[in-house]
C-alpha cells in the first residue's frame, strides 16, 4: 500500500486502519480515561443536587452572610470560607519560601549523597497521616503557641490587629502552621522537579560567563521556571484549602470572622467534618452540602490554574 | 469405586472443579452442624454516646441467643435517624428524640425505647482542681460570655472557701454536633430566659463565645491544656479520666455531685410528667438528689416489624429493660428506674410482626 503522507486525512486514515489491535487498545484505555471525568462530572450534580435546598433558601447570601445557627435554621457561609482562605494563605506565607529554598538548596547546592537523602525525608512528611499532625498539633504546637509564640508576638506586633486577643494556642495561627508544614513536601518536592527539568548546559552556559552562584541560580535556573515554580505553590495551596483532620483538631471551631489570628475559626472543610454525622434538619445538611459544594468549586479553579502554570513550564522546555 | 473411576474419566479441569464443590460442600456442611440454627444479622446505627454500653449489651446477648448477630454503627444520632427514616437499619438509635416533622417521614409509627441515662458535667481547668459549685444562671452566663473571669462575684459567693483566680475564663464546647450539646442547651434553654432567646437548644448551636473541640475527647484536651477553662463532657469521659467536674444547684436548691444515683433521682423525679411516647426532657429535674443536667438515651424501632428478624429484636428489648440494665452501672451510665421500666416493657409487648 502507498500512501500520500501530505495528506493529513489520508495519514489519519492510515493510523486508524493499521493495526485493529492498536484501535482495540485504544479504546479500552479510552474508558478508564473517561469514567474518571464521568465520576468528576457525577460529584458536581451530586453536591448541586444535594445543596439546591439550600441555595433555593438563601441564594447568594449563604455565600455572603455570616450567621451559621443551626437551631434556627439561618446558614451563611462567610466565616467559613474566610477560615479557608486565611488559613491556607498563612501556610502558603510560610511553607512556599522554606520549600521553594529546601528545593534550590537540595537541586542546586548540596552535594547529590544530602540530596538523596533529605529529599527523600522531606518527600515522607507526606506520609505521615493528618490525624498524627492534629494530635502533635493539641498536644505540642498550641501549648508553645499559648506559651511562647503568641505572647511575644502580642508583645511586639500587638499594635497589628493580627495580634491581638488572649492567646488560646488553638486558632487560626495554630491551623496555617500544621498546613503550611503538611504542605511543604508537595511543594518542595514539585520544586525539585521544576529545577531539575533545567537543562545542566544552561547553568554551565552561566557559570562560564562568569555568574556568581546566585546569579547563576537567579538567571539559569529560577527565571525559567517561575510558573513551575508557581504552580507547585498553588498545588500545596490546593492541598492546604481541603486539609480536613488535622485542621479540625487545632482551628478551635468557631463560625466566626475576626482579624486576629489567635482568636478560633472555622474552615469549609472542618465545618463538614463537625456537623455532618449530627445534622437532622434537611435543610442543616443541605446547608452542609453547599458547604461541600463551594469547597469543591475553589479548589477546582485553584488547581486548573496550578495545572495552566505547571504545563507552561514544561512545555516551553521540552519544545526546545 | 464405580464413581473413582468415572471421576478419573473426566478431563482435569472438570475433575478439579466437581472436587472444589465438593470441598465447599462439606465446608460449608459443617457449619450447619456447629451452629444449631442460621445466624439472624439485625443491623443498627447511630448515638455514640451509649455506644460503649450497647457494644457490651451485644456481646453479653450473643451468650443468650447465640444467632442474634447485632452489628453497631456508632455514626451519631442525625446519622441514625437519617438511616432508620431510610430503613437501611433495623434499628436506629438517638440522644435527642425525633422531631415531629422526622416523625411525619416514617410510614410506620416510630417507637423511642429509652434504654440508659447519662449526665453532661462541668469540667473545667483551675489551680488546685478545687470542687466547684455552679449554679444553672451561673453556667449559662459563663457560656454566653457574660461572666468572664473566675473571681467574679457570681461564681466567688457560691464558692466560699475556694481560692479562685483572677483569670479569664476559657470556654470549651463541642464543634462536632451531638446528643452531649442538645442535653447540656436543653438545660440551659430552660434555665436562662436569654440563653432560650439568643441561643436555643440543639445537637449543634452558635455559641457566642469560646472554642470547639472535636468530641469529648476535644474539649478535654483544650481544658487539660489551657488554664482557667471550663469544659461540658459526659459524665462517662470525666468519669474514666478523672478530670474535676462541678456540682450543680438543681430545682430544689441542692448542689449535686454527678453520678448514677443522681441521675436516677432525675429521672425518678420526672417520671409523671413522662409523656406515653417516652419523648422527654429530664433537665432541670424536681426531684431530691436529681442531678439537672441528665438525659435519655433511645433505641428507635419501627411498631411493627417485619419477620424474622422483629422478633429477635423484641426479645433483645426485653432483654436490654432486665439482664441489660445491670451492665449500666459499671460503665457509668444509670439504669433506668423500675416504674419507668414498666412502662417500657408494656411498649415493647405491643410490637407487632408482619
Amino acid at each position: 500500500m502507498e500512501f500520500d503522507l501530505s495528506n493529513k486525512s489520508e495519514l489519519a486514515k492510515a493510523k486508524r486502519d493499521f493495526h485493529p489491535g492498536d484501535r482495540i487498545f485504544g479504546r479500552a484505555l479510552m474508558l478508564p480515561a473517561y469514567s474518571l471525568l464521568i465520576l468528576l462530572v457525577a460529584i458536581a450534580l451530586f453536591l448541586l443536587h444535594g445543596a439546591w435546598p439550600s441555595i433555593q433558601r438563601f441564594g447568594l447570601k449563604f455565600v455572603f452572610s455570616s450567621t451559621w445557627d443551626p437551631v434556627r435554621e439561618v446558614f451563611g457561609a462567610l466565616p467559613v470560607i474566610y477560615g479557608t482562605i486565611v488559613s491556607s494563605s498563612i501556610a502558603v506565607l510560610i511553607a512556599a519560601p522554606v520549600s521553594i529554598g529546601a528545593a534550590l538548596f537540595l537541586n542546586e547546592l548540596a552535594p547529590r549523597r544530602v540530596s538523596e537523602i533529605v529529599g527523600h525525608l522531606i518527600e515522607m512528611l507526606a506520609a505521615i497521616p493528618s490525624v498524627v499532625f492534629g494530635l502533635w498539633g493539641i498536644f505540642v504546637l498550641a501549648p508553645w503557641l499559648r506559651s511562647v509564640v503568641e505572647p511575644a508576638l502580642g508583645r511586639f506586633f500587638g499594635f497589628l490587629p493580627l495580634f491581638q486577643g488572649p492567646p488560646y494556642g488553638v486558632g487560626m495561627l495554630a491551623a496555617g502552621l500544621i498546613l503550611a508544614i503538611m504542605i511543604m513536601p508537595t511543594v518542595a518536592s514539585i520544586s525539585r522537579e521544576v529545577f531539575h527539568s533545567i537543562p545542566r548546559v544552561q547553568r554551565e552556559a552561566a557559570l562560564a560567563l562568569g555568574a556568581t552562584r546566585w546569579e547563576m541560580i537567579r538567571l539559569a535556573v529560577l527565571s525559567g521556571t517561575k510558573s513551575g515554580v508557581f504552580g507547585a505553590v498553588i498545588l500545596g495551596l490546593g492541598r492546604a484549602l481541603g486539609e480536613t483532620m488535622a485542621v479540625t483538631m487545632v482551628i478551635g471551631n468557631r463560625s466566626h470572622i475576626s482579624a486576629s489570628l489567635f482568636a478560633p475559626a472555622q474552615t469549609m472543610a472542618s465545618a463538614i467534618a463537625n456537623e455532618y454525622a449530627e445534622a437532622t434538619s434537611d435543610i442543616h445538611l443541605s446547608a452542609l452540602v453547599g458547604v461541600g459544594l463551594t469547597l469543591f468549586v475553589v479548589t477546582f479553579i485553584i488547581n486548573a490554574i496550578a495545572r495552566i502554570f505547571v504545563w507552561r513550564t514544561t512545555l516551553r522546555w521540552s519544545a526546545k | 469405586m464405580d464413581f473413582v473411576s468415572h471421576l478419573l474419566e473426566v478431563p482435569l479441569m472438570k475433575r478439579l472443579v466437581i472436587t472444589l464443590n465438593l470441598a465447599l460442600f462439606v465446608f460449608l456442611g459443617s457449619f450447619r452442624i456447629l451452629g444449631a440454627a442460621d445466624p439472624v444479622l439485625i443491623n443498627g446505627a447511630g448515638a455514640t454516646f451509649p455506644y460503649p454500653l450497647y457494644s457490651k449489651w451485644f456481646s453479653e446477648y450473643r451468650k443468650v441467643v447465640p444467632e442474634a448477630q447485632f452489628n453497631y454503627q456508632s455514626i451519631g444520632s442525625g446519622g441514625g435517624i437519617r438511616q432508620f427514616l431510610e430503613k437501611t437499619v433495623d434499628f436506629g438509635a438517638s440522644d435527642a428524640p425525633m422531631t415531629e416533622e422526622q416523625m411525619k417521614k416514617s410510614s410506620i409509627p416510630v417507637l423511642h425505647i429509652p434504654t440508659t441515662m447519662g449526665a453532661v458535667v462541668l469540667t473545667y481547668n483551675l489551680p488546685g482542681a478545687p470542687s466547684l459549685r455552679l449554679s444553672g444562671a451561673v453556667i449559662s452566663d459563663i457560656f454566653l460570655g457574660k461572666i468572664a473571669r473566675w473571681d467574679d462575684s457570681r461564681i466567688t459567693s457560691l464558692n466560699q472557701g475556694v481560692e479562685l483566680p483572677g483569670t479569664a475564663i476559657l470556654v470549651a464546647h463541642r464543634s462536632d454536633g451531638s446528643g452531649t450539646t442538645a442535653i447540656f442547651t436543653d438545660y440551659l434553654s430552660k434555665i436562662s430566659p436569654e440563653w432560650k432567646a439568643k441561643v436555643g437548644a440543639g445537637t449543634a448551636v452558635n455559641w457566642p463565645t469560646g472554642i470547639g473541640g472535636k468530641g469529648n475527647e476535644g474539649v478535654t484536651g483544650i481544658v487539660k491544656q489551657s488554664p482557667g477553662s471550663i469544659g461540658y463532657v459526659e459524665l462517662i469521659y470525666a468519669a474514666n479520666n478523672r478530670l474535676p467536674f462541678a456540682s450543680v444547684r438543681n430545682k430544689r436548691n441542692e448542689y449535686v455531685i454527678p453520678n448514677s444515683k443522681s441521675i436516677m433521682a432525675a429521672a425518678a423525679g420526672t417520671i409523671k410528667a413522662i409523656p406515653d411516647d417516652f419523648r422527654a426532657s429530664i433537665t432541670d429535674a424536681d426531684g431530691k438528689n436529681a442531678y439537672p443536667i441528665s438525659g435519655f438515651t433511645y433505641l428507635l424501632v419501627r411498631e411493627t416489624l417485619l419477620k424474622p428478624k422483629g422478633p429477635y429484636i423484641q426479645r433483645f428489648l426485653k432483654w436490654a429493660m432486665t439482664d441489660g440494665q445491670n451492665y449500666a452501672e459499671a460503665l457509668h451510665y444509670a439504669p433506668l428506674p423500675k416504674a419507668l421500666i414498666q412502662k417500657i416493657e408494656a411498649k415493647i409487648n405491643g410490637i407487632r410482626f408482619e
